[in-house]
């Protein structure tokens, strides 16, 4: 998996509140069995004129010059609820964006996102909302860091903004840590757990 | 010490401390369908990896399936065919139970599972679905995961968890005639927020949970992720025991003795402390509708559009302001008695057996009005048969509804069918979201009684006030 350790980039403000999986990535755009040719779907209700065109919508955020080129996304509470959808993750990470800030997350989404190398920084919405005012002013030179070692954000004008963000996460970000070969090293474990199990709930055991 | 049920669960599927503030659960039942599990299943294989116990995994197609009569793969979803054909190859590859098209066990994968007695009280069960939280309702730890988390389940038969935090609510009071569980969540949601349950583990509570029959308290914990919940659950009693007896995949005779000595210790203990509780009083609670793009959106049926310009919160504002553009409504407008060109009877939400018949019984003898496409898509291939058997279909065809074969069918649009651009669509379905239910499309969710009776009426309807 991708790591995670520090950007220094253009930031979009997406600044609503309740931004759903199905918004991030329209079922309608997952076309194939797979991870990947979805950040052309991506935000496409908001990002298009109208449903299966691709013509875009010059006011949408990431329609606008330099957003395109955003690697970090500012938004509102509970940011990727709804679906389970790890389209809406990969989609994302397509498109380019590498680092979320926001109040709050929906909670599969944002374990969507440590396994695929998105930070979700959680942070307040005032914090968030100085942000967008900064970038706001000159986006393409005021961009914003994100730092994961450090476990802070800097804003354009040098304010520091630490975050915090659970060990076993940060661990599988900075350092791109594959879940399943992990948790294979304690296979033997697993299995003890099995056998014990296996007694003392049969019916479990089809 | 004193433990909440979800300390109890816990603790008994425990495999190991990870030291790191994460606990590696065993995952007792993993469930896949087509949509996501195709996915899981297909990178799986690709890295070289196995379903560590095959026997304990199942898959059902319901997302992108078909729901007209006489159906087969072909389906109106782009691309749709591919995700059927590749998750039947994958699941035979993987040596899984694959509830497939045809097959009299398919259905909506949080119907088929309690139905089948693949979720039982006490078993953590994990579906890359957000909607699995639904089986906290027979008092499963369920909850819905990614397609990459899917394949560590999958592959490890466990699942590195951080432990959220404990909240209970206390679900006060008797329901009134016409008011059901459905109504509870949306009450419960709209009065603290689609993000009121965002880091905690929630066990639902309360008189008025007590009194519900079993399928009810699947609805209730359906949208337990709509109110942003890890995921819900309700401690399991013997209402929930008889429900279990007897299904395919259920412990029988000696072994659901057992079974069921064990499910009897899965309540929170007198005194376990929760870190949050809030109380909700169902004794006055009206017929919940939403009225925007959130579930959030929501007020009784005798209520009416709130005014953005009253809301203090900025966010909240602008998010009330787009809802109502979107959905086409003035702040002020009456609920009750705004025309509908649809309704829908279906979801893993509203789609049980108890929901048809309810909304059978609003149905019988009346037609649904000129004007309002009406279709309704049993949970599940057993709910359908069950309700033949019982001559539902045909009250539901002789009112005007369309009689579908079960699966998620216009509870999401992915391309393929819908009601329409503008419409506005009456529907016991979780999510409201812009374009869920097709592009430009107007979700109001309800209760299936609100959908049969806003139907007949063609507008949305106080169930309580129908005549006779
Ligand atoms: S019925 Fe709707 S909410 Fe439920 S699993 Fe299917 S698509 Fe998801």
């Amino acid at each position: 998996m991708e790591k995670f350790t520090r950007i220094t980039a253009v930031a979009a403000p997406l600044l609503r509140i309740n931004v759903d999986t199905d918004a991030i990535i329209p079922s309608r755009e997952m076309k194939t069995v797979g991870k990947t040719g979805l950040a052309a779907g991506l935000f496409a209700g908001w990002r298009y004129q109208a449903s299966g065109s691709r013509v875009e919508e010059p006011g949408f955020v990431l329609n606008r010059e330099p957003y395109r080129h955003a690697r970090i996304l500012l938004s509102g509470a509970n940011f990727g609820c709804g679906s389970s959808r790890e389209h809406a993750v990969w989609a994302l990470h397509e498109w380019g964006i590498r680092a979320i800030i926001a109040p709050s997350y929906g909670a599969i989404f944002a374990g969507n996102c440590v396994r695929n190398g998105i930070l979700p920084v959680v942070l307040d919405y005032a914090v968030v909302e100085e942000l967008a005012r900064q970038v706001e002013a000159d986006p393409a030179s005021r961009l914003v860091s994100v730092d994961l070692v450090d476990c802070a954000v800097t804003a354009p004008d040098g304010t520091r903004h630490p975050f915090t963000m659970a060990a076993a996460d940060r661990d599988m970000l900075l350092e791109g840590l594959d879940g399943i070969a992990l948790t294979l090293k304690r296979d033997d474990e697993i299995l003890a757990f099995q056998g014990r199990d296996r007694l003392r709930r049969p019916w479990i055991y089809l | 010490m004193a433990r909440t049920i979800i300390d109890k669960l816990w603790d008994e599927h425990l495999v190991a401390d990870l030291g790191n503030g994460a606990s590696l659960l065993y995952i007792d039942r993993v469930f896949l369908h087509e949509r996501t599990g195709s996915v899981a299943l297909k990178e799986l294989a690709a890295a070289n990896r196995r379903v560590r116990n095959p026997e304990q995994v199942f898959c059902t197609m319901d997302h992108i399936v078909d729901t007209l009569p006489g159906r087969g793969d072909a389906t109106r979803m782009p691309g749709g065919g591919e995700f059927i054909t590749q998750t039947r190859a994958a699941a035979r590859a993987a040596g899984i139970t694959l509830f497939d098209i045809g097959d009299d066990r398919q259905g909506i994968v949080h119907v088929v599972s309690p139905e089948q007695g693949i979720a039982l009280p006490g078993v953590t069960l994990v579906c890359p679905d957000s909607h699995t939280c639904t089986l906290g309702g027979i008092g499963a730890l369920a909850w819905g995961i990614g397609s990459t988390e899917a394949e560590h389940a999958l592959a490890t038969k466990t699942l590195a968890v951080r432990k959220p935090r404990s909240m209970r609510i206390d679900f006060r009071g008797r329901l009134a005639p016409g008011v059901t569980a459905k109504d509870m969540i949306l009450a419960l949601i709209g009065a603290h927020g689609a993000s009121g349950g965002v880091g905690y583990a929630i066990e639902f509570a309360g008189e008025a949970v007590r009194a519900l029959p079993v399928e009810a308290r699947l609805t209730l914990c359906n949208m337990g992720v709509e109110f942003g919940a890890w995921t819900v659950i309700i401690a399991p009693d013997e209402a929930v025991f008889d429900y279990v007896r007897g299904r395919p995949y259920a412990p029988q005779g000696q072994a659901l003795d057992q079974a069921i000595a064990s499910w009897r210790a899965l309540h929170s203990d007198a005194g376990a402390r929760f870190d949050r509780e809030l109380t909700l009083d169902c004794s006055t609670l009206a017929p919940q509708v939403t009225w925007g793009t959130s579930p959030q959106h929501e007020t009784g049926i005798d209520g009416a559009v709130p005014d953005p310009a009253l809301e203090a919160d900025a966010n909240r504002r602008q998010a009330m302001e787009r809802a109502l553009a979107y959905m086409g409504l003035e702040p002020g407008t009456r609920l009750a008695g705004l025309p509908i060109q649809g309704a829908f009877i279906g979801s893993c939400t509203n789609s049980r057996l108890s929901d048809l018949r309810a909304a059978a019984k609003v149905l019988e003898g009346h037609k649904v009005a000129q004007g309002v496409r009406a279709v309704c898509v049993p949970g599940s291939s057993q709910v359908k048969l069950a309700a033949e058997r019982e001559g539902l279909d045909r009250i539901f065809r002789e009112a005007g509804f369309e009689w579908r074969e079960s699966g998620c069918s216009m509870c999401f649009y992915a391309g393929g069918e819908s009601f329409g651009f503008e419409e506005r669509v009456v529907s016991s379905t979780n999510r409201n979201f812009e374009n869920r239910q097709g592009p430009r499309t107007r979700t109001h969710l309800a209760s299936p009684v609100t959908v049969a009776a806003s139907a007949i009426a063609g507008r949305l309807t106080d169930a309580r006030h129908l005549a006779g």
